[in-house]
C-alpha cells in the first residue's frame, strides 16, 4: 500500500499515535468509553438499514458494508477505525493537523483504509460531499456556534440517513462528575478539558437539529458504573452522558 | 507479499485446547489459521497419546453449543459418582488397605440443582476428541488449519503479530495464541516468567481390564506415592471388556523400575493399587508415563499475544481438571475476542486481552493451588497428617453443603460462566 505520509510527519506523529492509542494512557477515558458509543451507533445504524447488527455476512464484510460514515471531530480515530472494521467506508475529519497525522498513521499500521483530512465540515458541505451516517461525538461542547455546526452536520447528512451526536449535558450532575469528577478528583481528563457552560441540554441540541431538518429519533444516557470499570447506555438516565439519533427524511 | 495470509488470530498448536479455540472462534465468523508441527494422523493416532480426559458437565455443554459433542457422545463413559478414599501399601499385603473414612460423591445429590440428574462429567480418549475437533474444524469456513507446519519465525509488534513458515508462508493476525501447552516456547520468548517446580512424581498412565463393570463409578486412592485414579470408560468394543483409564502418580525415582517389570510383576503392583473391588484386574496395553510439573505463568497476556491451557497453567493431575481449566480459558478468550470483533475493536488490543486475563486468573488461580495443597497433603504417610485427612474426609463427607461445593467444582460449575459454557452459542 503507496504511504500518503511523508517520513518527518511518521516521526512526529508516532509518538503522539502511542499516546492516542495506548488504552491505559491519556486517552484511557475515551477508550473506555468506546464500546457503549460504538454499540449504540452500530445498532442504531443496522437497525436504520433494516441489517442484523451481529452479522458480518459471509465474506466477513461486517454489518456496516456499502454505508459511507463521516466522523467530525476524529481525534486519533478512535472511532472511525472500528467503523472501518465493522464495514463502513469511512472519512475523518479533524481541526488538528496533529490528530490527523496521528489518524493516518495508525489507521496505515492497523492496514484500515480512511480518508483522513484536516479540515473544517464547512469544506465538505461546500465541496458537496453528503454521508449515509454523520457522527459528532463528543464535539458540539467545544464549537464556537453551536446552531451553525448543528446545520452543517445536518446537511452533511444523505437524505434517508442518520446523524448521531453524543456530548454532555448541562445539569449540575455532569458538573459534579464531567468536571470535579473527571478533571479534579479521577483525574481523567486535563483541566480545563472541558467548560460547563458550553454544555448542551437534549432540548437545546434537538431544537437545533430540527431547525436543520432532522427528526430527532432517540435519546439515550451513558452512564458509567464504578463497579465494573464501564460504561453502558441507558434510556432513562441523560443526566451526564447522552447520545443523540437524527434522521434526515428521504426526499 | 502474495504468500501473506492475513485473519484475525493466529493459534499455535493444534492440541486439544488449540483446535477448540479454532472451532469456537471461527464458530462466531472469525477468520482464524491453527498451526501445529505435528501431522493429523500422527496427532490421532493410538500410540501418540495413551491418555483420556474427563470433560466436565460444563465443557461438556460447550462442546454441545460448538457441534463437538455428538461426535464424542459413542466413546464417552459417565461418571456418576465418585470415591476418594485414603489407602496405604504393606509390605507383602495384596491390596493396598484403604482407610474406612471416605469421601463419596453422588452426581443425584445435585440432582435438585440441574434436574433430572446428570452425570457429573465423561472420561473420553484423548485421540477420540482430537479426531472429532479435526473433523469439526475441517468443516468451518473461516478456519484454516496448517499440519504438518513448522513455524521459522514469530514477531510481534503493536500492530501485529507475524509467523513465518518454514515454507515461507507469512501468516499476519492482530493476536496471536500459545496453545502450545507447558513447554510452550511462546512464553518464554514474551518474557513471561512462570511460577514452577516439578512433583517428584511420574504418572503411569494404562488401560485396566476388569471383570466387573464400573458402574460410571470413579475412584481417587490417595496412596503415599500419589494419587492413583480409576476412570470409568467405554467397554472395549471389540471384546466387550469392561475398562477403566488408569492415571498412577507414583514417585519419580520409583517408576523406571516399574515401567521395566515384567507383564507377570507389573499385573501384581498394578492389582495390589487397584483393589479388588471390580474382581479381576489386569493392565492392558502400552505403559505410557508423564513426569508431573506445576507451572503457572506470571501474565496471561503480552503485546498481541495471549497465552491458553497449559501454556498458562500446567496443573497436577489429581482432580482430573487440566483440560476442563483450559476449556474454560478457550470459551473466555473467544468471547471477549468475538465481542470486541463485532464492535470493531482491535481483537489483539490492550483492553481485548486483559478483559480475558482478569476474567480467567482468580479461577486458574484457585485450581493451581487447590491441587497443589490436595497432593501435598495426600502424597504422604506421616500419621498425624493421615490421621488428620482421614478426619477431613470422613467430615467433608458428612457435611452436605461441602460436598456440594467440591461436586460443582468438579463438574465445572463455578465461577463467572461463559456464554458457551452456559451451552448458549457465542
Amino acid at each position: 500500500m503507496a504511504s500518503t505520509v511523508d517520513a518527518a510527519e511518521v516521526e512526529r506523529f508516532s509518538r503522539i499515535a502511542d499516546e492516542w492509542w495506548d488504552e491505559s494512557g491519556k486517552f484511557a477515558p475515551l477508550h473506555r468509553l468506546n464500546p457503549a458509543r460504538i454499540g449504540f451507533i452500530r445498532d442504531r445504524v443496522a437497525a436504520h438499514h433494516g441489517r442484523d447488527p451481529l452479522d458480518f455476512g459471509a465474506d466477513g464484510a461486517g454489518p456496516l458494508r456499502g454505508l459511507s460514515i463521516l466522523d467530525v471531530g476524529c481525534g486519533g480515530g478512535l472511532v472511525c477505525e472500528p467503523m472501518a472494521r465493522l464495514g463502513a467506508t469511512v472519512s475523518g475529519i479533524d481541526a488538528s493537523d496533529r490528530n490527523i497525522g496521528v489518524a493516518r498513521l495508525h489507521a496505515e499500521r492497523m492496514g484500515l483504509t480512511i480518508d483522513y483530512r484536516a479540515v473544517p465540515a464547512e469544506t465538505l458541505r461546500d465541496e458537496g460531499a453528503r454521508y449515509d451516517v454523520v457522527l459528532a461525538l463528543e464535539i458540539v461542547e467545544h464549537v464556537a456556534d453551536v446552531d451553525l455546526f448543528l446545520a452543517c452536520c445536518a446537511e452533511l447528512v444523505k437524505p434517508g440517513g442518520v446523524l448521531i451526536l453524543s456530548t454532555l449535558n448541562r445539569t449540575t450532575k455532569a458538573f459534579a462528575l464531567a468536571i470535579v469528577g473527571a478533571e479534579y478528583v479521577m483525574r481523567w481528563l486535563p483541566r480545563g478539558t472541558h467548560d460547563w457552560r458550553k454544555f448542551l441540554k437534549p432540548s437545546e441540541v434537538a431544537r437545533g437539529l430540527r431547525a436543520a431538518g432532522l427528526t430527532v429519533e432517540e435519546l439515550a444516557g451513558i452512564v458509567y458504573s464504578p463497579i465494573t470499570g464501564r460504561w453502558r447506555i441507558d434510556q432513562h438516565d441523560l443526566d451526564v452522558n447522552y447520545m443523540l439519533l437524527a434522521s434526515k427524511p428521504r426526499s | 507479499m502474495d504468500r501473506e495470509i492475513r485473519c484475525d488470530v493466529i493459534v499455535v498448536g493444534a492440541g486439544m485446547i488449540g483446535a477448540t479455540l479454532g472451532i469456537a472462534l471461527a464458530s462466531a465468523g472469525v477468520r482464524v489459521a491453527i498451526i501445529d508441527r505435528l501431522a493429523v494422523d500422527t496427532m490421532t493416532a493410538g500410540p501418540y497419546d495413551g491418555r483420556t480426559t474427563a470433560i466436565a458437565s460444563a465443557a461438556q455443554r460447550a462442546l454441545e453449543a460448538l457441534g463437538v459433542w455428538p461426535m464424542l457422545a459413542p466413546d464417552a463413559a459417565a461418571i456418576d459418582d465418585i470415591r476418594i478414599s485414603d489407602g496405604r501399601l504393606e509390605p507383602g499385603a495384596t491390596e493396598a488397605r484403604t482407610s474406612l473414612l471416605h469421601l463419596h460423591f453422588d452426581h443425584r445429590e445435585l440432582a435438585e440443582a440441574c434436574a433430572p440428574a446428570q452425570p457429573m462429567g465423561h472420561i473420553v480418549e484423548n485421540r477420540f476428541i482430537r479426531r472429532a475437533l479435526f473433523t469439526r474444524l475441517a468443516a468451518m469456513p473461516t478456519a484454516t488449519f496448517l499440519a504438518p507446519a513448522e513455524t521459522a519465525r514469530i514477531t510481534r509488534d503493536n500492530a501485529a503479530a507475524t509467523v513465518v513458515l518454514a515454507d515461507g508462508r507469512v501468516l499476519r493476525a492482530p493476536l496471536l495464541v500459545s496453545a502450545e501447552g507447558k513447554f510452550g516456547a511462546l512464553r518464554e520468548q514474551a518474557g513471561i516468567g512462570a511460577l514452577q517446580w516439578r512433583y517428584e512424581q511420574t504418572a503411569i498412565v494404562c488401560v485396566a481390564e476388569h471383570e466387573q463393570p464400573h458402574r460410571g463409578v470413579a475412584h481417587e486412592k490417595f496412596l503415599p506415592g500419589g494419587p492413583f485414579a480409576i476412570l470409568p470408560m467405554t467397554d472395549d468394543p471389540r471384546t466387550g471388556a469392561h475398562r477403566s483409564s488408569i492415571v498412577w502418580s507414583e514417585r519419580a525415582d520409583l517408576v523406571p523400575a516399574l515401567l521395566k517389570l515384567d507383564d507377570a510383576a507389573f499385573a501384581r503392583e498394578f492389582a495390589q493399587r487397584f483393589g479388588s473391588h471390580l474382581g479381576a484386574v489386569r493392565p492392558v496395553g502400552p505403559r505410557y508415563h508423564y513426569p508431573l510439573s506445576l507451572m503457572h505463568a506470571e501474565r496471561y497476556i503480552a503485546q498481541r499475544l495471549a497465552l491458553v491451557g497449559d501454556a498458562a497453567h500446567a496443573i497436577h493431575p489429581i482432580a482430573g481438571q487440566g483440560w476442563n481449566l483450559g476449556l474454560r480459558d478457550v470459551v473466555a478468550l473467544a468471547e471477549v475476542v468475538v465481542d470486541a470483533r463485532r464492535l470493531g475493536l482491535d481483537i489483539g488490543g490492550t483492553a481485548t486481552l486483559e478483559a480475558y486475563e482478569r476474567w480467567r486468573r482468580v479461577d486458574n488461580l484457585a485450581l493451581v493451588a487447590a491441587t497443589d495443597a490436595l497432593n501435598r497433603l495426600f502424597s504422604n504417610d506421616l500419621p498425624p497428617v493421615r490421621l488428620a485427612r482421614d478426619l477431613g474426609l470422613a467430615a467433608a463427607n458428612r457435611v452436605a453443603p461441602l460436598r456440594r461445593f467440591f461436586m460443582r467444582h468438579a463438574m465445572g460449575a463455578v465461577g463467572d460462566q461463559p456464554r458457551l459454557t452456559r451451552g448458549l452459542p457465542l
